[in-house]
């Protein structure tokens, strides 16, 4: 470490110190990714997609809905800290830095939120009767 | 260099168009069965003897996509398997990190012939 830090404090431009923590964090949600996303992407090749009963049958167990909703969390908490770094890289000026930050936390949260509330939906939805009826 | 820039390229496509349309395939499955035969016909297959125009470009559009996000999520995973490795401060000798980028690249491309080429045979054979 360089000894810049307390001009750069004093100008207000020194590092914020959360720059580990970021990096941890975008670590720990790709291996969570890593795990999830493997598992989506195995499920979907061997799901028949074009039926909708098969596929809400599938989303509907439990411990599927259950990985659904934590790739749905580990997914969007590891896109908002890449796509932070995309914005901190290449949108300059304040004021459209800061709109792009509140429009991608929009984005991360809400995108979050409709996700779980989708997956939630399907698993608690009215049971979808299978062959031979139940 | 190439494979960094590669990260990010696919980082993003995953972030903005793989999230969203995870995000309306699971809203297509909420919302019943039409809404999901709705989704199917725009983004993969219209069943219907006349397709309009709109769908017949928005089926080879959905493909394109679906094949780019195939790759953008082999590039990433690999690439991203790589920066663990590089984490934990292996793989920097310029030889080994040259070769290990050459294999993420091929690695990635291979991947997604060999998940479309299983696709295909898949469709074909029922």
């Amino acid at each position: 470490m360089g000894n810049g830090t307390h001009l750069g404090k004093v100008r207000g431009l020194g590092s914020a110190q959360h720059g580990s923590h970021h990096w941890l964090q975008q670590r720990l949600s790709a291996l969570g990714n890593l795990l999830l996303v493997g598992f989506l992407v195995a499920s979907l090749l061997r799901l028949p997609l074009g039926d909708h009963r098969e596929v809400a049958r599938w989303a509907a167990d439990p411990l599927v809905a259950f990985a659904l909703i934590m790739l749905v969390v580990s997914v969007f908490w590891h896109l908002r800290l890449g796509l932070q770094v995309l914005i901190e890289d290449y949108v300059h000026g304040e004021a459209t830095r800061l709109l792009a930050l509140v429009a991608l936390n929009f984005y991360a949260i809400g995108g979050a939120a409709f996700g779980i509330f989708t997956i939630v939906r399907i698993a608690l939805a009215p049971v979808v009767p299978g062959p031979g009826g139940m | 260099m190439t494979v960094s820039i590669l990260h990010r390229i696919s980082g993003d496509g995953l972030a903005i168009v793989g999230a969203s349309m995870f995000l309306w395939w699971l809203y297509a499955i909420a919302a019943g069965p039409e809404a999901y035969a709705a989704f199917v016909a725009i983004v993969w297959k219209d069943p219907s003897p006349e397709i309009t125009l709109v769908h017949q470009v928005t089926n080879i559009l959905g493909k394109v996509v679906l094949v780019g996000l195939t790759w953008a999520f082999f590039q990433h995973l690999f690439s991203g398997l790589r920066h663990f490795v590089l984490d934990a401060g292996a793989g920097y000798e310029l030889k080994t990190n040259k070769l290990w980028s050459a294999v993420v690249i091929a690695a990635g491309l291979f991947a997604t012939a060999a998940t479309w080429l299983f696709i295909l045979w898949g469709n074909l054979n029922g």
